[in-house]
């Protein structure tokens, strides 16, 4: 992968991240109910959309490898499942710091939170069983298929403000179909919010996937050496 | 500004998760590089080796 389009894109990613930390701090109005600590929803709700983007990845990564039965695919599910995994506990923790002064609680077993921690608990299996058993394709296969049913959860979390009753503010699925946003200075917000953290999750999924093809290329290399040396050794 | 530590602790998690993730994939991929570097220069030396072998063998056959 060329390393000068990783470098924009971590360029194009911090001027975002500058202009939605201006909006987020000076521009945007302060909620009127829930006042200044409502401003960690710019942040909170784009974690959660990239969290699902990058698991939807991992996924669609695992059908691919399944499919066709190439390295790189496998390499791409593990890149998106860890960096979306990193999201998510953003997601998590910022949920609780948000719940404490609204709820009075930093967790509740809401439907939303549940299924949220649920997904991470998945994936937290994906990143573990990676980490602990050996790079042979077998697991790989094992991984795409734990990465392609753990996927299933994103659209129950999704949907869970529509299925069961719940606390968890509707921002962007409400009941009524409304977006819950009133004020177009938030939208506005939340807009370049979403976009500074997509280029963010891009920029470290590109940077994760060359770590993953690097170490491929690695395995591959030292099998090459010790069959040279082999061929040495015959002569 | 009731709150605003809560405000504070959540972008302060947000940004130093993100910065010590970054920290940690640039240092592994520094490492990666340079074991890459090292394996192939191995690798370019057995050849040579296996090379050099290989001419020396088929002279000494003529």
């Amino acid at each position: 992968m060329n390393r000068n389009a990783i470098d924009s894109l971590g360029l194009v990613t911090l001027v975002l991240m500058v202009a939605a930390l201006f909006m987020v701090f000076v521009y945007v109005p302060t909620e009127a109910v829930q006042g200044i600590v409502q401003r960690i929803f710019y942040f909170h709700v784009p974690c959660a959309w990239v969290a699902f983007a990058a698991f939807a990845l991992v996924a669609i990564s695992g059908i691919f490898y399944l499919w066709l039965g190439q390295q790189v695919w496998d390499d791409l599910g593990y890149a998106a499942a860890e960096t979306g995994m990193i999201f998510c506990t953003l997601v998590l923790v910022t949920g609780s710091i948000w719940a404490r002064p609204i709820w009075g609680a930093w967790w509740t077993w809401d439907s939303r939170l549940t299924t949220t921690l649920i997904l991470w608990l998945l994936y937290g299996g994906y990143l573990m069983l990676r980490a602990m058993a050996d790079d042979t394709p077998q697991i790989a296969r094992f991984a795409a298929v734990v990465g392609i049913v753990a996927a299933a959860d994103v659209p129950i979390i999704i949907i869970s403000v529509r299925l069961w009753r719940t606390i968890h503010p509707a921002v962007l699925v409400t009941r009524q179909g409304s977006h819950g946003l009133e004020d177009p200075r938030m939208v506005a917000t939340l807009l370049v919010s979403m976009a500074a953290f997509t280029a963010l999750f891009v920029w470290l999924l590109m940077l994760r996937f060359v770590t993953l093809r690097t170490r491929t290329r690695l395995n591959f290399l030292a099998g090459e050496l010790g069959r040279t040396r082999a061929a040495v050794g015959d002569l | 500004m009731e709150n605003l530590s809560y405000l504070f602790a959540a972008y302060t998690v947000i940004f130093a998760v993100i910065f010590f993730y970054v920290l940690f994939l640039w240092r592994r991929q520094a490492r990666l590089d340079e074991e890459l570097r090292s394996l192939e220069s191995g690798l370019r030396m057995v050849r040579e080796e296996l090379a050099e072998r290989g001419a020396t063998r088929s002279q000494a056959s003529r």
